[in-house]
């Protein structure tokens, strides 16, 4: 566990890109290989299943420190991480030990089937053996969620550099659903036939936000737009007769989407789609709300299978006969994909998603204007000649989307944040009017400069009118202005409504309270777009 | 209580009746008594100061031309109805907590203290009092500070790997206190010790008044950075990322701090490394410092005021929290070095 935290601690605590790939090299180069096979799955999100709950977690660690459980609920939301707050109260370690990661790990497998008196010794036991670091990377076993500024492209780089093989190949292999127990390092990593692998997705090509004006991308036409459908990013892939449906943050999802069955039979072995999964109507794609539905279930009950049906909206082809297209220039991939498209049956569960035909940058701004009737967030830019690349690499693919909804709302509650912004107050509650009344409609946490949410903090320490737990209720002084992206009705909001993705867009300190948004405004905003 | 209580606290600061003087007053007072020179506790416009002799220097150099008195440690001294004695706090050189007795009632206001013995401050002594007023800066059960050895050790560890890989290593610290402990701590043998100018400044008082410092090379602007490879610079926060910094070529940064317990702080600071040293007291500190007073009625200020009150009253003691203009151990690399203390 030692290496493993040593690591840890390194990675976490470099901010130079160079230095956490060296730590990994050097790790991936030295560790046995159960190990740098956990360390990769819990770098790419992957853990072993819980073993205890983090609500016996905090009894046990109050109990073990000696302080009462409301202390330790008072420390949680300062220090912004359980795993953390546990390792930090215990006292220290009676003795340390040499097991190591996957040790420890199996340690805890163990514990599935143990009783809780025994899960409670085996617990109190790992914690007395281990020194702060190790302990909170123990915890995190349990709780999950390594977040250490590792990307998939930091750890390919670094498995590159330890094992001579392609990023590009390792990216591949990683992709897909595999955990510890159902691979080893040589067949994840090592193995020549990756073939066998008739599951495994190609890593998603991601777009960059557009940050200047079009023009800037020089002639338009070096390229092909399309709108920007507001679905899932999904990979269909079609291979030896079966198919499997991938999200872009590399979940499974074949058995949520049933209807996609059908696509075996419309395309040939050794097809791989790359577009957007979304529900489709006889009025054509739906917006972000209705798949919502969807999304949820793992299986999916027979009456929302037909009110919700999904399809794939295409917009790349990155297999073709068995063949990786990726190398291939957008245009040559988009032609491929038309002529594979074409004839598809009306029912068929894939669609091409069309591109869309503009002149010059301003009759695209014009059309784009229009993304909310066409039931899309903005257009997509995409260079003809770009291949497909890997992960989020800025030049070849733009998205440019539509302004936000916006609104003003006033600041009723603070809450200070987590981990980086943990001495400050950094998550609001807004209201708007209702009469004289203000109603909750949503909360926010970003958006505003480090300077601000200091200047905010001070004045919420000052003007805290009640406390409930680590949320402060303030007067209603301050209006923010507020950005979403899409509404739709919830009887479970006190005002209604829910938001989709609200962030803080402004501090409007240049608007009186009174003139903040009001609930009427909010259901006409949701009688035009929710 | 049928008399009034022998200190009370106004919006002044923390108020004697009896010898009408304040106690680290943070609005002009006429006599304030002052714990130790930290800009949130010292400091300007007061008509006189009484301080301990080893405050003193710093004082004089930091506010001018101020009336000035000085007292040694355990001293008595009768101002009006009340004896006063300043007592070690164990903070920085010079620090206090500074009893007050008044009809045989008993007040400590120790200002800022630590328990550790840190080889450069007179160690903290606990004094027996019947009212004692506490910070609360690290009150929380997830502060639990190593020996000032096992940090030695591992901020020497991280010079000695800089050296090595032709880095100079910056670690940040501030001007009063921190600076000369972390000077104390650092092994000569691994390379030269540069100092910035606010700290060297400082460090030039608290030697001429008799206190030990390693030798250490002022980096100000006529210092060729290049010539002094495997340095260690001491420098304030504000300078940790600046032209000046820069100038050093390729650099390691490390901040030491209470506040580097906690990884979201350690990472928002983005430098290389985080030391967990503090000059305040941990969470085990403060509990200890309590008992051992003896006292039954605690007053907390700055610091995590409320949950730290709740976990004394729950416990047996009478609490409650005071509001103070005091501020305790800062991060934000904006605040002025002398403030942020
Ligand atoms: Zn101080
Ligand atoms: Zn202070």
């Amino acid at each position: 566990m030692n290496r493993f935290a040593t690591l840890f601690t390194h990675v976490d605590q470099s901010t130079k890109t160079t230095a956490k790939v060296a730590a990994l090299t050097a790790y991936f180069n030295a560790a046995p290989h159960a190990d740098r096979l956990w360390t990769i799955a819990l770098f790419s999100g992957r853990r072993p299943k819980r073993a205890v709950t983090t609500t016996k977690l905090r009894a046990w660690a109050a109990e073990r420190a000696g302080i009462p459980l409301w202390l330790f609920e008072e420390c949680y939301p300062i220090v912004g991480d359980l795993a953390e707050t546990i390792a930090l109260v215990l006292p220290p370690p009676t003795c340390v030990s040499t097991r190591s990661l996957t040790d420890w790990i199996t340690l805890l497998k163990g514990l599935h089937d143990a009783d809780e008196d025994a899960r409670k010794q085996a617990v109190l036991d790992a914690w007395d053996h281990l020194p702060t670091t190790e302990r909170f990377v123990f915890n995190k076993l349990i709780t999950g969620g390594f977040r250490v500024g590792i990307s998939q492209k930091l750890m390919t780089r670094a498995l590159a550099a330890a094992t001579g093989k392609q990023e590009a190949e390792l990216a591949h292999r990683l992709m897909g659903d595999w955990t510890p127990e159902t691979v080893t390092w040589q067949s994840l990593i090592e193995d020549e036939d990756a073939g066998a692998r008739i599951s495994r997705p190609y890593p998603f090509y991601l777009a960059h936000g557009l940050e200047g004006a079009p023009r800037d991308l020089g002639p338009p036409g070096a390229w092909q737009a399309e709108w920007k459908w507001d679905g899932i990013r999904g990979q269909l892939i079609l291979r030896e007769g079966a198919h499997f449906v991938w999200s872009r943050g590399e979940e499974l999802m074949t058995d949520r989407f049933p209807e996609l069955a059908r696509a075996v039979s419309c395309f040939p072995s050794g097809t791989v789609l790359d577009g957007e999964l979304l529900v489709w109507t006889d009025a054509g794609p739906q917006s972000f709300n209705a798949l919502q539905k969807r999304i949820g279930r793992k299986t999916v009950p027979k009456k929302l299978l037909q009110d919700a049906p999904v399809i794939l909206y295409a917009y790349d082809l990155l297999e073709w006969g068995g063949q990786d297209l990726r190398p291939a220039p957008l245009a040559q991939r988009r032609a491929m994909l038309e002529q594979a498209c074409a004839g598809l049956p009306d029912d068929a569960p894939v669609r091409l998603s069309p591109t869309v035909p503009f002149s010059d940058w301003d009759a695209l701004a014009q059309v784009r204007a229009t993304a909310r009737a066409a039931t899309a967030e903005g257009v997509m830019i995409k260079r003809r000649d770009s291949p497909y690349r890997i992960g989020r690499k800025k030049g070849d693919w733009w998205k440019w989307k539509l302004d936000p909804l916006t609104i003003d709302g006033v600041m009723i509650y603070a809450q200070s944040g987590h981990g980086r912004r943990a001495t400050l107050f950094t998550d609001y509650t807004f209201a708007v009017w209702s009469g004289n009344e203000l109603v909750p409609f949503t909360k926010a946490y970003s958006g505003l400069k480090d300077a601000e949410f200091r200047q905010i903090t001070a004045w919420v320490k000052k003007n805290t009118l009640q406390r409930f737990g680590p949320v402060r209720q303030v007067p209603p002084h301050h209006v923010f202005e507020i950005a979403f992206e899409g509404i739709q009705a919830s009887p479970r909001h006190k005002s209604g409504v829910a938001l989709r993705f609200p962030r803080m867009l402004r501090w409007r300190q240049d608007k009186p309270v009174q003139e903040a948004n009001t609930l009427d405004d909010l259901n006409r905003m949701l009688e035009t777009y929710g | 209580m049928s008399k009034p209580p022998a200190l009370t606290f106004t919006d002044r600061g923390i108020y004697c009746a009896a010898g009408d003087f304040y106690i680290d007053p943070w609005k002009p007072v006429a006599r304030a008594l002052i714990t130790h020179g930290h800009a949130d506790h010292a400091r300007w416009g007061h008509d006189s100061y009484l301080c301990t002799d080893i405050a003193a220097p710093v004082m004089r150099h930091r506010l001018g031309a101020i009336n000035i008195e000085t007292i040694p440690y355990g001293a008595h001294r009768q101002i009006g109805d009340a004896v006063v004695s300043f007592h070690p706090a164990g903070h920085v050189p010079g620090s206090a907590q500074i009893r007050v007795e008044v009809a045989g009632e008993i007040w400590v206001a120790s200002g800022d203290y630590k328990l550790e013995d840190d080889g450069l401050s007179t160690p903290f002594e606990p004094v027996r009092c019947h009212h004692f007023i506490t910070e609360s800066t690290f009150g929380l059960p997830v502060f639990r500070w190593q020996p000032q050895a096992v940090v030695a050790a591992q901020i020497n560890t991280w010079w000695a790997a800089c050296r090595d890989a032709g880095q100079t290593a910056f670690l940040g610290a501030y001007a009063l206190g921190k600076a000369q402990r972390l000077l104390s701590m650092l092994d000569p043998d691994i390379g030269p010790v540069l100092t910035h100018t606010a700290i060297e400044n400082t460090n030039v008082i608290l030697r001429a008044q008799g206190i030990a410092l390693p030798d250490t090379v002022r980096a100000d602007a006529s210092l060729d950075p290049k010539a002094h490879t495997g340095a260690l610079v001491l420098a304030t926060p504000s300078a940790l990322d600046s032209a000046w910094a820069r100038k050093f070529g390729p650099r390691q940064t490390a901040f030491a701090s209470g506040w580097m317990t906690m990884r979201g702080v350690r990472r928002r600071r983005s430098g290389d490394r985080g030391f967990v040293i503090s000059d305040h007291a941990d969470w085990q500190g403060l509990l200890d410092a309590i008992t051992l007073t003896n006292a039954e009625n605690i007053y907390v200020t700055h610091g995590y005021t409320d949950i730290f009150n709740r976990y004394l009253n729950d416990n047996g003691w009478v609490s409650q929290v005071v509001p103070t203009q005091f501020e305790g151990e800062t991060l934000d690399p904006q605040s002025d070095p002398q403030v942020a203390t």
